[in-house]
């Protein structure tokens, strides 16, 4: 199992996600861009994932729904640049947040072997913006349990 | 051990820390073993309620009770916790399974090129 390394340095609004797979450059960037594939993968697994649109070509946008028995969460950004096999530039904003816009850039390297590695580099307006971003998550995910606690202890 | 077990015991953990009152149990066994009723001392609740406590912590893996019939002092997991004070690794699990289920994508890629 190839190991996902994610860098968050205290104090920076970055964060940086290196992983590598088991599959050839043009695959997985295939995997990356092509609508039908898309929602496969990207988001959370206990989340309905509904794509409106994705155009992963340079000025193309894309916006998507993920949705549970709790409400939606809508993501929508742009693509400012796509270079086929190689990089990905767009924009990352969430609904709930909105102007809290971060800048994802994805590069695919090929590693030969058929094997590639990704590497994403996101910049968020501020460090506050970038903690919440990563804290958000394990809140919902807080929420849930604090739901299921709830209902154990009711028995 | 699968990533969804692991995020289950966070979620589970984080869950139980939720609670102040499970939280200054955790501050006060961090300081040394105590039975429930040392720890029941210091609150304002029953016993029970107290006891009630430290079965939700003991479920979510944060403390170990010993077999010692008699006393069956608490004891605080440590590494349990320190799994939580890294609030990166929920990020990473996130992505982790992203990626897990890329992997399977790119698989199932694979199959249908040949």
């Amino acid at each position: 199992m190839n190991e996902t390394t994610i860098t968050a340095q205290p104090g920076t609004p970055f964060i940086e996600v290196v992983r590598e797979f088991e599959a050839p450059r043009e695959r997985v960037f295939r995997a990356w861009t092509d609508p039908a594939l898309v929602p496969q993968w990207l988001g959370p697994r206990r989340l309905t994932m509904k794509l409106l649109a994705y155009d992963a070509s340079p000025g193309g946008s894309y916006r998507y729904i993920h949705s549970d028995d709790r409400g939606e969460y809508g993501f929508r950004g742009v693509f400012h640049n796509v270079v086929r096999d190689e990089l990905i530039i767009q924009t990352f904003e969430y609904d709930g947040a909105p102007n809290q816009v971060s800048l994802e850039t994805t590069t695919f390297e090929d590693l030969g072997g058929g094997r590639t590695r990704v590497h994403g580099h996101s910049v968020y307006l501020s460090v506050e913006h970038r903690d919440a971003m990563i804290t958000s998550g394990m809140e919902q995910g807080l929420r849930e349990s604090m739901q299921r606690l709830d209902e154990v202890l009711a028995r | 051990m699968a990533v969804d077990e692991v995020e289950e015991r966070l979620d589970r953990a984080f869950a139980a820390l939720g609670d102040p009152v499970r939280r200054a149990l955790v501050a006060r066994l961090s300081r040394g073993d105590a039975t429930v009723n040392e720890l029941a001392e210091p609150f304002a609740i029953t016993k029970q309620a107290v006891s009630r406590h430290i079965q939700v912590l003991e479920a979510a893996g944060l403390i170990t009770r010993s077999r010692d019939a008699q006393r069956r002092p608490c004891h605080l997991n440590a590494a349990a916790l320190e799994e939580l004070t890294s609030w990166i690794d929920t990020y990473r699990l996130r992505v982790e399974q992203r990626y897990r289920r890329l992997d399977k994508v790119l698989e199932t890629m694979k199959e249908q090129e040949q």
